[in-house]
């Protein structure tokens, strides 16, 4: 494998984490600050995504897509904290994940019923289509390097919030305990609704970018689900920096993997049993890497313990 | 796991009143989550067919599989137990039909697939009361190696999902494949982001790239491919090009060489009556398992005209002699039950504002499949 | 009487009431469902030894389930096609005898339980929870990409293991074997919990120090509970591959274990009967729910909220009340 395109793989696991750390980000804060398992996450990704593919399909304005996807998720965000998510703070783990579980369905039911069930179109806006070349001679698709600025502007944004703004500390007092700034004053609710639904703002965002290079549809939001919490249990809960370590991790890990795995293989197997099994080991290689995290660090590389 | 039974009488032009039903068909097929599209269009071919039959006999019973294998058996067991169906179709997906077909043909019932068609029971595994009316699962895939061999194409980038179908398809391409395959990837089942294997093609000295990738995989696939600017030459089976997903992946599938046993502009007229009432019912174009589903209904009618379904033999006699308008022009089993057609290649165009497919050649005349000369039939 | 052990009757002797009903009217589908509810419902059981009693929130049980279905259908497949698995170093040949297949079953799904515990079992909370999804995740890719089993498309098995003296194609008598073991393993769950080692467990759940500071490891009481639950699970998992002659990938799946979860929680957790009656209602709202409309998930996700929001403790928890008992 040649310099260039191994450089051009990394580069594409580091976009792939950043995809992730999108959706891991409002994951972890929702968790981190509430203590809330939220299985319906991946559903709120699916609603930017269709939200977004809708307005684009009316106005023809990606810029447009956008806003709409955020806030789309943000408001179904809001509406289900306030219906049903409120109630569950003080459950244990298992209800949440029933009631999350239940709205993934109503969710996804829901979506097919006002949407249909082929999947929707949605598409790079020309002016940041095709490919860029990049120093070095690598010829690198604009729209991912676009991926890659969004996500890192949000991590900067994210952490800015947490650790400069007055809303930052009340959210990092809140994930050290709960009660204490209650009594200091701060409304809780409102604090915890406004964390939900910036989760879930984020979470829509992620859907709409990413909904530009896959596809749209029904049920887009599990895969994405299951490797976000991948993340954040591998990056340590409620942890933004923890957050954007665990995405580009697991993204170089699971790019890294499906390309170098069959290559390894293949010096003592022939093609085809290297192609196979290098490619099993490589689906499987994110949660080996995570078990591994957490055999050797139980609550993550930088969760509180 | 639906409970809705569609009784399909005449009811929607005659006075029908309780024409015992003689024949009961139980249709197991993929009615929600993702892959729903494909189910909702064997369903509304097959049900178009019936309708314009006119006929009163025929009683269909629709369930939703979901797509599982546990919950495909379940159905299929009340259908056979509660229901005592005759006549059994309807499955999309080749590890459903590989739960359910065994079994369903083992008890006397007659299976006609619209879609899935499983190399097991197209060889070793045929047995006399299944009939596959689409194609066997490598036909696409082989008329793929056919056609890259006669467009002189030298070495080939393949890819397909991990996964018995993946593997499947990338042996059917080689097996009609002349020339030299530089690479062979398996990505995941289920992988949405392509950045890698599109970084590989790239850098690879293949001069065209065969991929199968269906559903949600193919319109990623194709979206990232468009975008990345590496110029070498598409070519698939027609299931990543099927009308209901071109919609979705716009302009970058435009010019794509893809195979395929039907399309809209094959020039015979049950296709063109097909075509323009299935459109005038549902309000879109028909895919190529709409129409699947339709010659499915249309072989099974013609079995019910002819013959008696409490005779299997009589019955099965019937069927293997095909005697209807298919929407292919002219068709015939062969010795394992899976049509002897032709394959032909397709391109993507876009019509106005609609994206669909024209034949620009035929890849695979009279083409049998690979393992007929497995069964002993 | 209280209402528990009454309610838990009904429902024990009503499973077997719709049974013979069902048969009396000749309508073998419905035997087939009841069956499905009881296998479930013993997956439900293994679950709720490390969910209920344990407190350990394992989201990657169908695992065991998995590994319980793949045993019987290796060995049955390798029976009917005449071949022996391994030939060296010594000759193991498959077979169609379900004692032999569950007795494998649950050895494999038992092993697989140890090991997978003693890695989780380090981490706590929701870091135990993803551990395990990740180890169901790990299996489920393995599965699906296994050439020599039919991969994706999984195996099929085309006659009914057998079990000496009974006909097992018979739903009625198939019936009647899980029916039979979901009893003993009830039963089995209803003597460990009021166990030394279930009433240890159940502290190591309340408090963990409380329970080291007397000289119990909770380590390796929950390591234990763990591999049983894992054994009871993997046997259902056996017992369900038969059921539907059909082994494949799915079983290992996060919506498999997902759906097992639902059902102890529906019914309610650490309750004996939790999961049958969550097993049961859950198929019951399938088929009734499915009439509906093309949508119906839509009212079920309601259903399953409003049982989760409004009726703490599970159904059961609704119907007897969330009392404590103390003998």
């Amino acid at each position: 494998m040649s310099l260039i395109l191994f450089i051009e793989q990394m580069l594409n696991g580091v976009q792939f984490g950043v995809m992730l750390f999108l959706m891991a980000a409002g994951l972890t804060l929702i968790f981190g600050v509430m203590g809330l398992i939220n299985l319906a996450h991946g559903s709120l990704y699916m609603i930017g995504a269709f939200a977004a593919a809708w307005v684009a399909g009316m106005t023809g304005s990606f810029l447009l897509a956008l806003i709409a996807s955020l806030a789309a998720a943000a408001a179904a965000g809001a509406l289900i904290e306030l219906t049903v998510i409120r109630r569950l703070y003080d459950r244990d783990h298992l209800d949440q994940v029933l009631a999350t579980f239940a709205l993934i369905l109503i969710f996804s039911e829901g979506t097919r019923w006002v949407f249909g069930s082929f999947p929707l179109f949605l598409e790079i806006p020309p002016y940041l289509s095709g490919p860029v070349t990049l120093p070095g001679g690598i010829d690198y698709p604009l729209y991912r390097l676009a991926i890659i600025g969004v996500g890192l502007l949000v991590a900067a944004g994210l952490f800015a919030l947490i650790a400069r703004t007055r809303i930052g500390i009340q959210i990092r007092a809140g994930e050290a305990d709960r009660e204490m700034i209650a009594a200091l004053g701060v409304n809780i609710s409102a604090l915890y609704t406004l964390v939900f639904a910036l989760g879930a703002a984020l979470a829509g965002l992620a859907g709409a970018l990413v909904g530009a290079i896959q596809s749209v549809q029904i049920g887009m939001g599990e895969p994405v689900l299951i490797l976000a919490f991948v993340v954040i249990v591998i990056g340590g809960i409620g942890s933004i920096k923890g957050a954007l370590v665990g995405a580009i991790l697991v993204g170089l890990t699971d790019t890294l993997g499906r390309v170098l795995l069959p290559v390894f293989f293949a010096q003592f197997m022939t093609p085809q049993a290297a192609n196979s099994v290098g490619s099993s080991l490589a689906s499987m290689s994110i949660y080996i890497l995570m078990a591994g995290v957490l055999v050797m660090r139980p609550s993550g590389l930088f969760g509180k313990a | 796991m639906n409970l809705k039974t569609l009784a399909m009488a005449s009811a929607l032009t005659m006075a029908a009143c309780a024409a015992q039903a003689e024949v009961k068909v139980g249709m197991i097929t993929t009615l929600s989550g993702g892959g729903a599209g494909l189910g909702l269009d064997v369903r509304d071919g097959f049900m178009l067919a019936l309708e314009q039959s006119g006929r009163s006999d025929i009683e269909v019973i629709i369930e939703d599989d979901q797509r599982k294998p546990d919950i495909a058996v379940q159905l299929a067991d009340k259908m056979i137990q509660s229901d005592k169906v005759d006549v059994m179709t309807g499955i999309i997906w080749s590890n459903l039909a590989m739960a359910v077909v065994p079994g369903a043909v083992a008890q006397g019932k007659f299976y006609l697939s619209p879609n899935a068609g499983p190399s097991a029971l197209a060889g070793k595994g045929c047995n006399k009361n299944y009939f596959n009316v689409a194609w066997q699962n490598d036909n696409l895939h082989e008329a793929a190696g056919a056609y890259a061999t006669d467009a002189t194409f030298l070495n080939a980038f393949i890819l397909a999902p991990n996964y018995p179908a993946g593997q499947d398809a990338l042996t059917g391409f080689k097996r009609y494949f002349d020339g030299n395959v530089a690479a062979e990837v398996y990505t995941q089942l289920g992988q949405t982001d392509y950045a890698a294997e599109i970084a590989q093609i790239r850098d690879s000295v293949a001069d065209h790239v065969f991929f199968f990738l269906p559903g949600g995989m193919g319109i990623s696939f194709l979206k990232q491919y468009a975008d990345s600017g590496v110029k070498k030459p598409l070519i698939g089976p027609a299931f990543s090009f099927d009308q209901g997903i071109l919609q979705a992946v716009g302009d970058a599938a435009l010019g794509v060489k893809n195979t395929s046993q039907w399309n809209k502009d094959i020039d015979n007229p049950t296709n063109a009556a097909f075509v323009a009432s299935f459109q005038e019912k549902y309000g879109r174009l028909p895919s190529l398992y709409a129409s699947q589903g339709f010659d499915t209904a249309n072989l099974l009618i013609s079995a019910v005209a002819s013959a008696d379904v409490n005779d299997p033999d009589a019955f099965r006699a019937a069927l293997k002699a095909a005697k209807f308008d298919s929407t292919r022009g002219d068709f015939a089993f062969g010795n394992n039950h899976h049509p002897i057609q032709n394959i032909y290649v397709r391109e993507v165009i876009k019509e106005g504002d609609v994206y669909t497919n024209k034949i620009i050649g035929t890849a695979l005349t009279n083409h049998a499949d690979a393992y007929a000369p497995e069964c002993k039939m | 009487m209280r209402r528990e052990p009454l309610l838990n009757a009904a429902v024990f002797l009503g499973l077997l009431a719709v049974v013979l009903w069902a048969q009396a009217m000749d309508e073998p589908f419905t035997i087939t469902l009841a069956t499905r509810v009881a296998i479930l419902a013993l997956a439900g059981v293994g679950l709720n030894l490390a969910l209920g009693l344990g407190g350990l929130v394992s989201l990657g049980h169908a695992v065991f389930f998995g590994i319980g279905g793949y045993a019987m259908g290796i060995l049955a497949s390798h029976a009917q096609s005449y071949s022996p698995l391994i030939e060296w170093p010594m000759l193991i040949e498959g077979t169609k005898s379900m004692p032999v297949i569950w007795l494998v079953a649950m050895g494999a799904s038992g092993l697989a339980a140890l090991g997978i515990g003693a890695l989780s079992l380090r981490t706590s909370g929701v870091y135990f929870i993803m551990i395990t999804l990740a180890f169901g995740q790990m299996f489920y890719y393995f599965a699906i990409s296994w050439p020599a089993y039919g991969g994706e498309d999984g195996l099929s098995i085309y006659v009914r293991n057998g079990f000496a003296g009974l006909n097992t194609l018979d739903p009625i008598q198939f019936f009647a074997i899980c029916y039979v073991i979901l009893g003993l393993a009830l039963w089995l769950f209803s003597r460990l919990s009021r166990s030394a080692f279930g009433l240890a467990l159940g502290a190591a759940r309340q408090n963990g120090e409380r329970v080291m500071a007397v000289g119990i490891a909770p380590y390796r009481l929950r390591l234990v509970a763990f591999g049983l639950s894992g054994v009871i699970t993997g046997l259902a998992g056996a017992l369900f591959a038969d059921l539907n002659r059909f082994v494949s990938p799915t079983m290992f799946s996060w919506q498999t274990s997902g759906e097992i979860m639902v059902f102890v929680i529906l019914g309610g957790v650490a309750r004996l009967f939790g999961p049958v009656i969550g097993a049961a209602v859950f198929i019951l709202l399938e088929h009734v729910l499915g009439g509906l409309s093309d949508f119906w998930h839509i009212y079920l996700g309601a259903v399953l909220l409003g049982v989760v929001l409004f009726a703490r403790g599970g159904i059961i928890g609704l119907i007897s009340g969330r009392e404590v008992r103390h003998d």
